[in-house]
C-alpha cells in the first residue's frame, strides 16, 4: 500500500499547478459520486459542509500560515451573506456574479480589517477580532430597513435550472432537488477555492507568509514588506469567508444576526485547529466535524435523557473541549498526527520524494506542528 | 579537607537538548571561604550555578548542602534550604521598589534561621540603597542594582551565596567595593561564597580557592594562589 | 449579541418623547438625558473596571488574556441564581458565587492554563477560547438557554432628586460600592501583605522569585483565583435586576478587554480608568445612537487606541508590541 502511494507520487506531474489540478479533478469525481449516492438530507448536510470548508480553508491560510488568529470570520461571513442576499433579491444579478461580488465586497472589508490587524498579534488580534464578531451583527439591526433587523434578510436563492435536472437524471437517474443543486454550487466553489489556495500556499507568497510566521524579525531584515503581506493574507482569507457567506446565503436562504454569533467564529477556529493549523486538508476534515458531529452528539444526548434544547448545546460543548484538548495534547491537530506517523516511516522513503514537491498538507514542518503560533 | 564542605557538587551532568553543558563536574566550596569558578564563555559556569539552584534540570550527579541532599529539588526548596543565588544580569525585579526587593529576601530568611542580617544592616552595608528605598528598582544604576541583589541575598540568611559574574559591566572601583563587602562577609560572618567569574584575575585576587571549567569539565582545582601561579593554566584557560 | 444591560434605563423613553414643548422644557430634558447617560455610564463603567482589572491581573502574571473570564463569571452567576431560586437569600448566592469563582479560577489555572503557560501565545489564546465556548454550552445544558431574570438586593428605581427621577438606583450604588471595596481590598493585599508582594514578584520575574524561595506556581494559581473572583463579581453585578442567559457576558468580555488595553494592559490603575472611560463612552453611544452599536463603538475605540497609542494610557513599560 505504502509503495503504491509512493509510486503514484512519483508519477504525478512535476509542477504544483498541474498536480493540484489533477487532485481537484479526482476530488470532483469523488464529490459527484458522494452527492449522487446520498439522499437529499445528506446532500444538504454536504452543502453546509461546503461553506464551512470554504471559510475554514481561508482561515487556515491566515492562522496556520501567517500566524494571525481571527475570531472575526463569522462576521466576515455575515458580510458575504448579506451582500449575496441584497444582490440576489434585486432579481437581476445572476448568482455566480453575485457570489463573486459578495467575495469582492468582503475582500474590501478585509482590507480595512487587515490593515488594522496587520499591526496586532496574539491576544491583541484575538481581542480586536472578537470585538468585530460581536459588533458587526449590530449593524444589521441598526440599519434594519436594508438588512431586515433581528428577523434577518430573506434570500431568493436560485432554482435548479431544467438543464441541471436533465443532466442529473440522464447520468444518474436521480431527481435533482434544490438541496442537491445547492450542494453542487457549494462543492464546486469549494474545489475552486482549494485549487486557488493550494497554489497560493505553494507559491512565493506562501513561503513568505511562513517565513513571517516563523521569524518576523528575520523576515523583515530579509526585506519582506511585513505589513503589506499580512494585509494580503487577511484579504485572501476574508474573500474566502465572503464566498462562504454567499454559499451560506444560497443554502440557508436567510441572513440573520443570530446566524453569525461568536460561536460561528469559534466553530471555524475549532475546524482549523482540529484539522491542524495551516493544512487545507485539515480544514476540510474539521468542517466535516462541524457538520457531522452535532447531530451525532445531539442524538447521544437525547438518548441520555437530555431535552432537545440541552442536547443541542452538546455540540458547542464538544467544540470547546476539543479546542482545549487538542491544544494540550496534540497542537498539530489531526494532520499533525498524520504527519508525525508519516515521518516515523523508514528514512528511505524520503529519497523517493521529488525535492520540489509541496503537498499542501505537508507545509508546516514538524516543529511548527507543535507550535502553531510560532514565535512572535 | 576532612570537614564536610558547605556545598559539594559531585559528578554533575546537565544538557540543553543534544548539547552537554556540564559533563561530570565535581567541586567543593569550603565553609567560610570564597571559592571561584573560572573559565571562558560557554565553559558551563552559569549552567553550574543554575543547576545547583534547581533552574536547570540535571541528568546525573549530586548536589549536597552540608549533609543535605538537594539533587533535583525545586528551586524554591533549594532557596529555602539556604542557597541564595545572585543571578547574572543583576536579577533585580525592576517593577518593585528597592525596599520591596529587599523584603522578598527577608520573607525567606526570617522564618528559618536566626537573622544574620537585618534590613538595617544591609542599609548600613550599602548606604545608597537606604537613600533609594522607596524608589522603583528600575531607577537604579548597574552598580546599585548589584548591591541590591547582594543585599537581598544576604537577607535570605543563606548558608551559601552563589554569585554569577558580579563584576560584569561595572566600573573597577564599584567592583572593588563589592568584592570588599564579600570578603568582609566571609571573614567576619563565616559566610560561604561560590563566585563565578570570567574576569579570572580579579576573582583570584579575592578567592581562597578556585576551579577552572572548560567545555563542561573541571580541568583544574586548587588554592587561588596555586592557580594564579600556574602559567600554563592561565594562558590556556584564564586569559591573563 | 448586544448586551441588554448596555441600555441605559430610562434613556430610551426620554428620546422618544414628543418634541412639541417649550425650549426651556427641551433644554431641561436634554440636560436630564445627559445626566442619566453619565450616571448610567458611571455604574456600568465601575463594573467594566472590575472586569478589566481581573484581565490585567492575569495578564501581568501569565501574559495570557483570559477570554473565558466572561463565561466563568456567567457560570458562577448561574450558581447564585440556582441558590436564590431554591429559596436561599441573595447574599448566600452572592457569597457562594464569589467562592465558586475563586475555585473555578484556581482549577482552570492548575488543570489547563499551566500546561500552555510560556508556550506559543496562540495556543493559550485558543485554550481560553475553548473554555469560553465550553462553559457557555455547559451553562446552557445545566441551567437552560432561556432568558431568566436575576434579582437585585436593592431597589431598581432611580432616586428622586428635586422632583426629577434620575438614572441612579440603589442597586447602582451597591454595584459601585462593591467594586470600590474589592479594589481597595486588592490594593491592600498587593501593597501591604507578604503574599501580595510574593504574587507581584512572581508576576514580574518568575525565575528570580523562585531563587528567593517564592512558590511561583502557587502564586499564579492564587492570582487566577482572585482574578476569577473579581470576574464573578462583575458577572453578578451585570446580572443584578436584569436578565441572564448563557451569552450575556459576551459583550462584556469585549468591553473589559478594550478597557484593559486602554489602560495599558499592565496597569491596574489603567484598567480601572479604562473601565470608567468605556462605561461613559458606551453609555453615550447607547443613549444617543442606539444600543446595537455599542459593541462596534468598543471596536472603534480599541482600534484607535492600538493604532494611535499602543502603549495605552497608563502603561509603565516603555514599548509594547501589540
Amino acid at each position: 500500500m505504502v509503495s503504491l502511494v509512493a509510486g503514484v507520487r512519483r508519477r504525478l506531474p512535476a509542477s504544483t499547478l498541474g498536480r493540484n489540478l489533477l487532485l481537484v479533478l479526482a476530488a470532483l469525481v469523488v464529490v459527484v459520486l458522494l452527492l449522487e449516492l446520498t439522499d437529499p438530507f445528506r446532500n444538504s448536510q454536504l452543502a453546509t459542509m461546503s461553506y464551512y470548508a470554504i471559510a475554514a480553508a481561508g482561515l487556515t491560510v491566515l492562522t496556520g500560515l501567517n500566524g494571525q488568529i481571527s475570531l472575526g470570520h463569522g462576521a466576515l461571513m455575515a458580510v458575504g451573506a448579506y451582500a449575496m442576499g441584497l444582490l440576489l433579491n434585486t432579481g437581476v444579478v445572476p448568482f455566480p456574479l453575485a457570489m463573486l461580488a459578495a467575495a469582492a465586497v468582503t475582500a474590501v472589508v478585509g482590507v480595512v480589517v487587515g490593515a488594522a490587524a496587520a499591526r496586532l498579534h496574539g491576544p491583541y488580534l484575538a481581542g480586536a477580532t472578537l470585538a468585530l464578531a460581536i459588533g458587526v451583527p449590530g449593524l444589521a439591526i441598526h440599519f434594519d430597513g436594508v438588512f431586515g433587523g433581528e428577523q434577518g434578510l430573506q434570500i431568493s436563492s436560485p432554482r435548479p435550472p431544467d438543464w441541471f435536472a436533465d443532466v442529473i437524471y440522464f447520468l444518474f437517474a436521480n431527481e435533482a432537488g434544490s438541496a442537491k443543486y445547492f450542494a453542487y454550487i457549494g462543492w464546486l466553489t469549494l474545489l475552486a477555492v482549494l485549487l486557488l489556495l493550494s497554489n497560493l500556499v505553494a507559491s512565493r507568497y506562501g513561503r513568505v507568509w511562513r517565513a513571517i510566521r516563523d521569524d518576523e524579525v528575520a523576515a523583515e531584515l530579509a526585506g519582506v514588506p511585513l505589513g503589506r503581506l499580512r494585509v494580503l493574507a487577511f484579504v485572501v482569507s476574508a474573500a474566502c469567508a465572503g464566498l462562504a457567506g454567499a454559499v451560506l446565503g444560497i443554502v440557508v436562504r436567510l441572513a440573520a444576526p443570530s446566524g453569525f454569533t461568536i460561536v460561528l467564529s469559534l466553530s471555524l477556529l475549532t475546524a482549523v485547529v482540529v484539522g491542524g493549523l495551516g493544512s487545507l486538508g485539515g480544514a476540510l476534515l474539521g468542517s466535516a466535524l462541524l457538520v457531522f458531529l452535532p447531530p451525532a452528539v445531539t442524538g447521544l444526548g437525547m438518548q441520555a435523557g437530555l431535552t432537545g434544547v440541552q442536547a443541542a448545546q452538546l455540540a458547542p460543548l464538544a467544540y470547546g473541549v476539543v479546542l482545549v484538548t487538542v491544544m494540550l495534547l496534540a497542537p498539530g491537530g489531526a494532520m499533525g498526527i498524520a504527519r508525525a506517523l508519516w515521518h516515523a516511516r523508514p528514512r528511505r522513503r524520503f529519497a523517493q520524494q521529488p525535492a520540489n514537491t509541496h503537498r499542501m498538507d505537508e507545509e508546516p514542518s514538524t516543529t511548527d506542528a507543535t507550535e502553531p503560533g510560532g514565535r512572535t | 579537607m576532612t570537614e564536610t564542605a558547605a556545598l559539594e557538587v559531585r559528578d554533575l551532568t546537565a544538557s540543553y537538548g543534544p548539547v552537554t553543558a556540564l559533563d561530570g563536574v565535581t567541586i567543593r566550596a569550603e565553609r567560610g571561604r570564597i571559592t571561584a569558578v573560572l573559565g571562558a564563555n560557554g565553559a558551563g559556569k552559569t549552567t553550574l550555578l543554575r543547576s545547583v539552584s534547581g533552574l536547570v534540570p540535571t541528568s546525573s550527579g549530586q548536589v549536597l548542602l552540608g549533609d543535605r541532599e538537594l539533587t533535583r529539588a525545586s528551586a524554591e526548596t533549594i532557596a529555602r534550604a539556604g542557597i541564595a543565588q545572585v543571578p547574572e544580569g543583576r536579577g533585580v525585579i525592576t517593577e518593585l521598589t528597592v525596599e520591596e526587593n529587599l523584603r522578598l529576601g527577608d520573607l525567606l530568611g526570617t522564618a528559618r534561621r536566626r537573622q544574620r542580617h537585618r534590613l538595617e544592616q544591609v542599609y548600613a552595608l550599602f548606604p545608597v540603597l537606604a537613600e533609594r528605598r522607596r524608589r522603583d528598582a528600575h531607577s537604579l544604576s548597574g552598580g546599585e542594582r548589584q548591591m541590591l541583589v547582594i543585599g537581598r541575598a544576604l537577607l535570605c540568611a543563606p548558608e551559601v551565596l552563589l554569585l554569577d559574574e558580579p563584576s560584569l559591566g561595572l566600573a573597577p572601583q564599584i567592583v572593588a567595593q563589592i568584592f570588599g563587602v564579600l570578603r568582609e562577609l566571609v571573614d567576619h560572618d563565616g559566610m560561604t561564597v561560590l563566585l563565578v567569574e570570567q574576569n579570572a584575575r580579579s576573582a583570584l585576587s579575592i578567592a581562597d580557592a578556585g576551579f577552572v571549567l572548560n567545555l563542561g569539565r573541571v580541568v583544574a582545582g586548587d588554592s587561588a594562589a596555586v592557580l594564579a601561579a600556574d602559567d600554563d593554566l592561565r594562558h590556556a584557560y584564564l586569559g591573563f | 449579541m448586544v448586551a441588554p444591560t448596555a441600555v441605559p434605563r430610562g434613556a430610551a423613553t426620554t428620546m422618544s418623547e414628543p418634541l412639541i414643548e417649550g425650549i426651556a422644557g427641551r433644554n431641561r430634558r436634554t440636560m436630564q438625558q445627559f445626566l442619566n447617560v453619565a450616571l448610567n455610564g458611571l455604574s456600568q463603567g465601575a463594573i467594566y473596571a472590575a472586569f478589566a482589572l481581573a484581565l490585567v491581573l492575569i495578564w501581568r502574571s501569565t501574559r495570557i488574556i483570559n477570554f473565558a473570564q466572561g463565561s466563568m463569571g456567567m457560570f458562577t452567576t448561574y450558581i447564585a441564581l440556582a441558590l436564590i431560586e431554591s429559596g436561599r437569600s441573595y447574599w448566600v448566592g452572592f457569597a457562594v458565587a464569589l467562592l465558586a469563582g475563586l475555585l473555578l479560577g484556581a482549577l482552570v489555572e492548575r488543570l489547563v492554563i499551566r500546561r500552555v503557560e510560556g508556550g506559543p501565545e496562540l495556543n493559550a489564546v485558543i485554550v481560553t477560547l475553548g473554555l469560553f465556548v465550553a462553559l457557555q454550552a455547559l451553562a446552557a445544558i445545566l441551567f437552560g438557554a432561556t432568558y431568566r431574570s436575576f434579582p437585585a438586593p436593592f431597589g431598581l428605581h432611580g432616586f428622586d432628586v428635586g422632583g426629577v427621577n434620575i438614572a441612579l438606583t440603589p442597586f447602582n450604588l451597591f454595584a459601585i460600592g462593591a467594586v470600590v471595596v474589592v479594589m481597595l481590598a486588592l490594593v491592600a493585599l498587593f501593597r501591604f501583605t507578604d503574599v501580595g508582594l510574593r504574587m507581584r514578584a512572581s508576576a514580574f520575574n518568575q525565575e528570580v522569585s523562585r531563587l528567593l524561595g517564592v512558590p511561583v506556581g502557587r502564586m499564579l494559581t492564587l492570582g487566577w483565583a482572585l482574578a476569577a473572583m473579581v470576574g464573578s463579581l462583575s458577572g453578578l453585578l451585570i446580572a443584578g435586576g436584569s436578565l441572564v442567559f448563557p451569552a450575556y457576558m459576551d459583550a462584556v468580555i469585549v468591553y473589559g478587554f478594550v478597557a484593559a488595553v486602554l489602560g495599558g494592559l499592565d496597569s491596574p490603575v489603567g484598567a480601572v480608568v479604562g473601565g470608567l472611560v468605556m462605561g461613559m463612552t458606551l453609555s453615550v453611544v447607547s443613549g444617543y445612537l442606539g444600543s446595537e452599536l455599542v459593541a462596534l463603538a468598543a471596536l472603534a475605540i480599541l482600534v484607535t487606541v492600538l493604532l494611535v497609542r499602543p502603549r495605552g494610557l497608563f502603561s509603565r513599560t516603555a514599548v509594547r508590541q501589540v
